[in-house]
């Protein structure tokens, strides 16, 4: 691993411009640049899909596409939210905010920072070419069995779930070169005084979601090389009839598959703390009591796997210790809560962009984490698994709590990144737009679980007819006010009101003490920290 | 000789050390901190591929997932417990790609517990090639898999049907008396594969 580029990078703060300085660069400000516009953009590719999938559930019946093809948009709008949007968001952030706010330099290895970016692109064509290939006759479209990849369906699905393992084998290097780079720079590049007990509680996050990242997603590396070798090279490791065992893929997917929903999150739960302090203008409540939640909930994650598939059949002792131990993950998780309402008590509370997304995020997130607890029990499972119910459940967590925090945190550090306020007016309608629109298009899906109408179903019982009309209709809402989200960020990119050093009047940080935006390298001297 | 060789060596490491910029020294705790982060990597994905003989090893030992003993078990030298009865229950399936129908000649068998039967599964190649299928049983529920003990039975070997040939296929085996007291019925399933070499 390169890490001499630090000191070559120092000498000049020359950079190449055009497309060269973005395809060379290793500056952890470009790459943190890169990374959120991906995001950004892959974001509106995954919502396009799923707007499809709105427009075919409208109404019941089947009127604009197959079903086959419903499922192949099902299946690539989950992995392109989740690896594509979220994850090269949180990365996004990383790359910009931990050495502003551990007073180091750069990121520790710059030239593998910018390798783990490079990966990104090539694994989104890998996973959406497969639709343009079929329009040319090649093949029969997009991975179609759901972004879980199980078999035996995996195993008898067409060329579009070989593009989709090589795209995971990708995002999967990706992150795992990003999760070694966060580690090694907090370990090695913190400012002097800095002790871990004194990091940004965004920064143990991150901490957190790296050695989960490192832990897991070679489990699901090797999940999805065991499919490839079984589509193609005679293993039978799903295959019941050479003696394998199609639910063991179940166990490693969700070995990986439940820590990933933390790895999305932890970065959030970093940042809404250090939001929430600035804007209610007082110290962080309970910060220790926050890091050990947050390991608490991080060593969790990983032995509570199979919740994901209750009904698949197992033994009542185990169905009893991943319900208990599921359950249990709603301990720390309530010492956070607890925190962060603690945070906002009594503070001089403004409600700027990033505080309104907040603080809507802590209401829609809790709702996420309620029904979280509903699923978690064995007994009503049977009649939750697979409906709609967990299909609203996994958005309040994923869009409220994953996504939405992103948006939080984008309003937060937009001044900081570019120098520019954004336009707190459109950042206001936008929350609400979003808020409103989001709570519309899931409660009605609440309902329509509890109902019991299936997942991944193109079609549906006529009694579904109302309350789907009403979800798409306001599905339509939340993509389309997203336009705004877009229009803001690059009005506020291109220009605006100067932004202060500080931006907010009750920012804490080492990052508010450098200039909006900051040069090129700082911190090249390490401020001290008392 | 080679032992002044080697402290030579070492004094001159000594001073190379002293000689680095901080610069150059972080780069060196960065290697380290990145080879120890690579062996988590390595070690994660070999932990993927253990789980692999780790899971079935489980199953075999908890009869997750129904999972039965795929060989012959001995004859009963158990006592039949006369005090009570097992319901067992058959079902059938024929998976995708095997032209067969494939079916128990009885629905269900009452019986006790350390008592040999005989059932019939009827298997009928219905295309004009020569089929070869793999049965695979599993027991619902899986706690009970452990005590349904095969004698004889046609999933132990592949079945080749010639075309049109039917044929009835016998399986032999008793429920140990060891069964679990609330355990009074048990369902075992077999599907019927289309045979592949087997290489795992």
């Amino acid at each position: 691993m390169s890490t001499t580029t630090v000191a070559h990078h120092d000498d000049h703060a020359e950079h190449p411009t055009g497309i060269m300085r973005w395809l060379t660069t290793t500056n952890h400000k470009d790459i943190g640049t890169m990374y959120l516009t991906f995001s950004l953009i892959m974001f509106l590719v995954g919502g396009a899909m799923i707007l499809g999938i709105r427009a075919e559930l409208f109404k019941p019946g089947l009127q604009l596409m197959n079903p086959d093809f419903f499922n192949q948009l099902i299946g690539v709008h989950a992995l392109i939210m989740i690896f594509a949007a979220l994850m090269p968001a949180a990365t996004g952030f990383a790359n910009w905010m931990i050495p502003l706010q551990i007073g180091a330099p750069d990121m520790a290895l710059p030239r593998l920072n910018n390798w783990g970016f490079w990966l990104l692109p090539p694994s989104a064509i890998l996973l959406t070419l497969p639709f343009t290939l079929a329009l040319f006759g090649i093949g029969d479209g997009a991975l179609a069995t759901g972004w879980t990849f199980y078999p035996p369906l995996s195993i008898q699905g067409g060329i579009g779930v070989d593009f989709a393992i090589f795209a995971v084998h990708l995002l999967g290097i990706s992150s795992v070169l990003g999760s070694i780079n966060v580690i090694v720079t907090i370990f090695n590049m913190r400012a002097p005084g800095m002790t871990l007990m004194k990091m940004p509680m965004f920064v143990w996050g991150w901490l957190i979601t790296a050695f989960l990242l490192i832990a897991t997603i070679p489990v699901l590396a090797g999940a999805v090389t065991m499919l490839l070798t079984d589509r193609h090279f005679g293993t039978h490791f799903f295959d019941a009839a050479g003696g394998g065992d199609p639910i063991m893929f179940q166990h490693l997917f969700w070995f990986f598959g439940h820590p990933e929903v933390y790895i999305l999150l932890l970065p959030v739960w970093g940042f809404i703390p250090q939001i929430l302090e600035t804007f209610s203008r007082k110290p962080m409540y309970g910060y220790k009591a926050q890091v050990y939640s947050l390991w608490g909930i991080g060593a969790l994650s990983v032995v509570v796997w199979a919740h994901h598939f209750f009904t698949a059949g197992m033994p009542v002792p185990a169905l009893l210790y991943f319900m208990y131990s599921t359950m249990a993950i709603s301990l720390p998780l309530a010492v956070l809560f607890f925190c962060w309402i603690k945070t906002m008590w009594r503070g001089s509370m403004s409600f700027e962009t990033p505080m309104l997304f907040a603080v809507g995020w802590i209401i829609l997130f809790g709702i996420g984490g309620l029904t979280g607890l509903v699923l978690a029990d064995v007994a009503a499972d049977a009649q939750y698994h697979n409906s709609y119910f967990v299909v609203a459940h996994f958005h309040y967590t994923l869009f409220a709590g994953g996504i939405m925090g992103i948006m939080a945190g984008t309003y937060y550090w937009l001044p900081k990144m570019t120098g520019h306020m954004y336009s707190e007016k459109l950042g206001k309608l936008h929350f609400w737009l979003t808020a409103i629109s989001f709570n519309m298009t899931f409660i009605p899906q609440f309902f329509l679980g509890l109902a019991g109408m299936p997942r991944r179903i193109p079609d549906y019982a006529l009694q579904f007819a109302e309350f789907n009309m009403i979800s798409s209709i306001a599905a339509f809402t939340l993509g389309l006010s997203q336009l705004l989200f877009v229009y803001n960020i690059i009005s506020c990119a291109r220009g605006g009101k100067k932004a202060t050093d500080k931006v907010w009047e009750g920012a804490q940080g080492l990052e508010w003490t450098l200039p909006s935006p900051p040069p090129y390298h700082s911190f090249t001297e390490q401020p001290v920290i008392k | 000789m080679a032992l002044i060789e080697e402290s030579k060596v070492d004094e001159s490491r000594v001073e190379k050390l002293e000689n680095l910029t901080t610069k150059e020294q972080l780069d060196l705790k960065n290697k380290k901190l990145v080879r120890k982060l690579l062996w988590l990597v390595v070690g994660s994905l070999l932990f993927a591929f253990a789980l692999v003989p780790l899971y079935d090893v489980l199953c075999t030992l908890t009869g997750l997932n129904g999972k039965t003993q795929n060989s012959a078990a001995l004859m009963s030298k158990a006592k039949v417990d006369n005090t009570r009865w097992v319901n067992v229950q058959f079902t059938s399936n024929v998976m995708p790609g095997l032209g067969w129908n494939f079916y128990p000649k009885q629905a269900s068998i009452r019986l006790h517990p350390g008592q040999i039967e005989t059932v019939l599964f009827v298997a009928k190649n219905t295309t004009n090639e020569v089929v070869i299928g793999q049965a695979v049983p599993s027991i619902t529920p899986g706690i009970a898999s452990a005590n349904f003990k095969k004698i004889e039975c046609f999933c132990f070997v592949r079945q080749s049907l010639n075309p049109g040939e039917e044929k009835e296929m016998p399986l032999r085996f008793f429920v140990s008396p060891e069964l679990p007291k609330d355990v009074t019925d048990m369902t075992l399933s077999y599907s019927f594969f289309p045979a592949v070499n087997e290489s795992k």
